[in-house]
């Protein structure tokens, strides 16, 4: 493992590995305040993303690294007009890892291929996300207490949702995962994700269309946001944004070990009331986030405790 | 019958799937060559009902890569003196550069000009190839 472009580059083995490490750090955190002291991150932001970009800066924060970079395309030298190789190629010389977000698909896979330092994929316009798969496994684990023998609906849009399709190939991979997957017709899971990774793996999955019909039935509800900037049609995103709203009454014949998670940020699709009931976990994920993102760096960088 | 002379020296590229060999003519560059090319259409064949052969007079180097993609039942007859010499036989490619472009417009490859167009197969059965930066299915 030199980079983290895609999920899938991972075995079972390394994903085991690092959310180990990451559990390990959340359980002894002073061991790790050092680890990565005199190591810098450069982080690559040519699409603005706070929760991200501050999540990896934190992460290497707390391991005693130190952070470089920008957050906007404007601010970097791609407004000029420089390609993503040579700016990867000129980072190197100023870091020792990269974490990279894109606006286009396949930036930062650009990038790995060109420098010998690691490069994260900290998202590339709707295509990957791989540390929020990441992220998104070890709440599972850390919530549920395993990442096989479950059933877990996703619920929203299914069509555009990367963070979705990443997680529903690293599951499948997974012994007996029900998959449900909840949505409008609009913004069904697309049919390469059904062909190409459900029906390859001869993963469990069905379509509905409204989640009181399977509530009873899951271990985990992941909810996703109708993303604006993923619609090319503004009045699509209005006619659609509202349809999947999540609210203590559909919650009603939930079972009571119930996970609820979500990517985050959220708008409305999951009510505000929500946020008491001790099933959401979507806050805790975030957290879960940078434990990942620290252990993933660590990994990357060889650096031990 | 319409009839083509037998060439001396060169590559006959047989069991071309009918009307697919002006694809293959496209592909593989031959309109550059300045020998003498001759493209059969539609001829009669025992095993495939219908045919299309290409025939070059000359040895050139055949990307058997982008022959492959195309269609793998293709033969390749390798002529010398009038005689073919060398058959071969070909396969999917594991990846092809520079075959096909990526036509998605969030692909890094729509703003940056100099990178190859990499399709890597990531299902052989069907025949599926997908941009190796954006996962876009190759010809869609």
């Amino acid at each position: 493992m030199k980079h983290l472009i895609d999920p899938t580059d991972l075995t079972l083995e390394e994903i085991d590995e690092i959310l180990k490490l990451a559990e390990d750090i959340m359980a002894d955190r002073p061991a790790y305040a050092e680890v990565a002291k005199g190591k810098k991150l450069a982080t690559l932001f040519f699409e603005p993303s706070t929760r991200t970009r501050l999540s990896f800066e934190a992460s290497m924060l707390e391991l005693g690294g130190s952070v470089i970079g920008f957050s906007s395309a404007n601010s970097s030298s791609a407004a000029k007009g420089e390609s993503v190789a040579d700016t990867a190629r000129t980072i190197e010389k100023y870091a020792d890892i990269i974490a990279m977000r894109h606006p286009k698909e396949g930036a930062p896979l650009v990038a790995s291929m060109n420098v010998d330092i690691p490069v994260i994929n900290a998202g590339d316009g709707g295509h990957l996300h791989p540390t929020q798969t990441l992220t998104d496994l070890l709440t599972i684990k850390e919530t549920k207490g395993r990442l096989d023998n479950l059933t877990i609906g996703f619920c929203g849009d299914l069509k555009f949702g990367r963070t979705v399709h990443s997680l529903i190939k690293q599951l499948s991979r997974y012994e007996n995962i029900h998959f449900i997957l909840i949505s409008p017709n609009e913004l069904q899971v697309p049919d390469y994700i059904k062909e190409e990774v459900l029906d390859k793996n001869g993963a469990d999955y069905r379509e509905v269309e409204r989640m009181e019909e399977v509530m009873d039935q899951l271990d985990i509800l992941y909810m996703t946001r109708v993303q604006r900037e993923r619609f090319f049609n503004e009045a699509d995103y209005i006619r659609l944004k509202d349809s999947y709203i999540l609210n203590l009454e559909k919650l009603e014949n939930a079972k009571e070990d119930l996970k609820i998670m979500h990517p985050l940020p959220r708008v409305n699709e999951i009510s505000v009331e929500v946020d008491k009931d001790p099933r959401a976990v979507y806050f805790d994920q975030a957290e879960y986030g940078k434990f990942v993102r620290m252990a993933l760096m660590m990994k990357l960088l060889g650096l031990t405790k | 019958m319409l009839k083509i002379d037998a060439i001396e020296k060169g590559i006959v590229l047989d069991h071309i799937k009918a009307g697919k060999s002006m694809q293959v003519y496209k592909y593989l560059n031959l309109d550059d060559l300045d020998c003498p090319v001759a493209i059969i259409r539609r001829v009669k064949s025992n095993k495939m009902g219908s045919k299309d052969i290409i025939k070059i007079s000359d040895k050139i180097d055949v990307d058997l890569d982008v022959l492959g993609y195309i269609d793998p039942n293709i033969t390749v007859n390798i002529i010398e003196d009038s005689k073919a010499v060398e058959k071969k036989t070909l396969a999917l490619p594991e990846k092809i550069v520079n075959v096909e472009r990526c036509r998605n417009p969030r692909c890094i490859t729509s703003v940056e000009q100099e990178l190859d167009h990499i399709f890597k197969l990531v299902d052989r059965e069907k025949r599926v190839y997908r941009c190796i930066y954006c996962d876009q299915k190759a010809g869609k």
